[in-house]
């Protein structure tokens, strides 16, 4: 058979790709729908849509429990949502993948079970000015509770991650360093490698907030060798309501369980209960089955269409948007790190990005207008809030062009 | 579909762009704070009213988007010289107005606050025209905590 001649070419077929995301072809306010809010949420490919469609149609059932034949299906599909996992994050094993309800719980998850038993009074925990408030308030409710601290470190006025300064936070009180690969809120990429390898020589443990990187980066757990990573279903093609958490096999079956329930027992007597191995000790109750089985159609659709082709469009994009807006009269772009994922943030003289968001919305244009639920990194800049595009595989330089126009109406309404 | 005229009314960015009443009052015996999470719009209210019950000034400072500068510019606008049971029955009526629980060309005693009855159109907008009313009523009746339109029910 002649291979495809598609397959061959070098130019990413967003065309082709557009077709697969149904909720593209609608119009808002009599505009196309440019949708340019991915750092928030993706849409879903057709191939997610009706997996959990057909799971509940053909499969559903409760895992884990039935000796029948429908309880069998549906625990072999969860259970193969974890291996496409596992493979996905290049984890040597299956029980090393948990999962969540997103990053929000996986992070809290590790700060309620491993934090509980191994940070104590005068330990400190280091985060980045970077973090997502997810990865900064399950810290502090914990530092609160036994008295450790947290220490942050900084950014550069470009948004970069400064390494040296983080290095000098480091110390014997180290216990934990949780930062995140891919800034919500600016797009930095962090040196993540270099912030784990420094973290380990001080013998601190790491957690990685991935919910922006999954999208764009090929993660391999154990080449960066973090302790925990976690990323959200719905920041990468799949279903909301679902994530994961992955942790060293060694130091998740060392760490207490997490909430009580059905499906994390061993034995339950009134006197004394046992708890099974990871990851069922940590995974109290009937979980999503659907968005699991899903959040398997999501990752074999990255995979289909590529993560280094994914990376290499949005990268075209951020260039080209990077330059169209930069030409606007007033426009400010707020993080230009040299490593970025797809995320432009900016502001535009003294006019508020909500103002900004209403305006771009009645052109079709969905962009978030706020503070990213990062407020440490507005207050680092100065800034109440930004306005914010971030590109997924199925934007074009069209709605870039649609964007800057959009903005450009903006100074019109305002002049 | 509503214009985006409809929403940022000339009278709207006039008063975004020169706040009246901006700033603090030496001796105010009513104040509030407001914030809204959400946007990050911040307000702080002044308000100065006599024995009989008249707001003899009102000043506010803050930072936030248009919509929320100019609703607290006209609001203030609006108070001076109002007895506060009259300042009552505007917040009532600027409220129903924003959310559409009103005629856009009802209530009677909101006067040139009745531009703000485009908002209705742009739900998400609502608690950015609401935050300095609700930081009045909170000033009127001295709450002490900082008030929020987040949870704004319309």
């Amino acid at each position: 058979m002649a291979p495809n001649p598609s397959a061959l070419s070098p130019v990413f077929e967003t065309a082709r790709y557009r077709k697969d995301f149904p909720i593209l072809g609608q119009l808002v306010h009599g505009h196309p729908l440019v949708y340019l809010d991915n750092a928030a949420t993706t849409q879903k490919p057709l191939s997610v849509i009706e997996a959990t469609d057909r799971y509940y149609r053909e499969t559903n059932s409760n895992i884990h429990r039935g000796v029948h034949l429908l309880s069998q299906k549906a625990t072999e599909a969860y259970e193969a949502a974890r291996e496409r996992t596992r493979a996905f994050l290049n984890a040597e094993s299956a029980n090393e993948i948990i999962f969540t309800r997103g990053a929000t719980e996986g992070i809290n998850l590790v700060a309620q079970t491993w934090g509980r038993k191994n940070i104590g009074f005068g330990d400190e925990i280091v985060l980045s000015c970077l973090e997502h408030h997810s990865n900064i308030v399950p810290w502090q409710m914990l530092a609160e509770e036994k008295g450790a601290r947290i220490r942050v470190a900084p950014i550069d006025d470009d948004g970069e991650f400064l390494l040296d300064e983080y290095k000098k936070l480091l110390s014997d009180k180290t216990k934990l360093v949780a930062v995140t690969q891919v800034s919500n809120a600016l797009g930095t990429v962090t040196p993540i490698a270099e912030i784990i390898r420094l973290a380990h020589d001080k013998g601190a443990a790491v957690l990685v907030d991935g919910a922006q990187a999954v999208a764009h980066l090929r993660v391999d757990v154990r080449a960066l060798d973090c302790d925990f990573y976690v990323f959200s279903a719905h920041k990468l093609y799949g279903p909301t309501g679902v994530g994961a958490l992955y942790g060293k096999l060694k130091t998740l079956n060392a760490m207490p369980p997490y909430q009580g329930g059905g499906d994390m027992i061993a034995t339950v007597t009134f006197e004394k209960t046992t708890y099974k191995k990871s990851p069922y000790k940590f995974e109290a109750g009937t979980p999503n089955i659907a968005g699991g089985v899903a959040l398997t159609a999501a990752l074999d659709y990255v995979a289909a269409v590529g993560l280094p082709a994914i990376a290499a469009h949005e990268r075209d994009l951020l260039v080209y948007g990077t330059e169209k807006l930069s030409g606007i009269p007033g426009l400010t772009i707020i993080g230009r790190a040299k490593e970025k994922a797809g995320v432009i943030s900016f502001t535009l003289g003294d006019i508020h990005p909500h103002d900004i968001g209403t305006i771009l919305d009645r052109q079709g244009v969905a962009i978030r207008a706020g503070h990213h639920c990062a407020q440490p990194v507005m207050d680092r800049f100065g800034v109440p809030a930004t306005a914010r595009a971030s590109f997924a595989l199925y934007n074009t330089r069209e709605e870039v062009d649609a964007l800057e126009a959009a903005v450009r109406k903006v100074l019109e309404v305002f002049n | 579909m509503s214009d985006l005229s409809d929403l940022y009314q000339e009278l709207i960015l006039d008063h975004q762009k020169n706040p009246r009443n901006f700033g603090q009052l030496d001796h105010p015996n009513h104040h509030a704070e407001g914030f809204n999470a959400l946007c990050g719009d911040r307000i702080s209210l002044d308000l100065l009213t006599d024995a009989s019950g008249v707001i003899q000034d009102v000043k506010f400072k803050g930072s936030g988007c248009a919509i929320s500068k100019a609703s607290a510019s006209m609001m203030t606008a609006a108070l001076k010289g109002k007895k506060v049971d009259e300042a009552e029955l505007i917040y009532r009526q600027f409220h129903d107005l924003v959310t559409g629980k009103s005629a856009p060309e009802s209530g009677e005693a909101l006067g040139k606050l009745k531009v703000f009855a485009g908002v209705r159109d742009y739900p998400a907008r609502v608690k950015c025209a609401s935050l300095a009313w609700h930081t009045l009523e909170a000033a009127l009746h001295d709450d002490q905590k900082v008030v929020s339109s987040d949870e704004e029910e319309a």
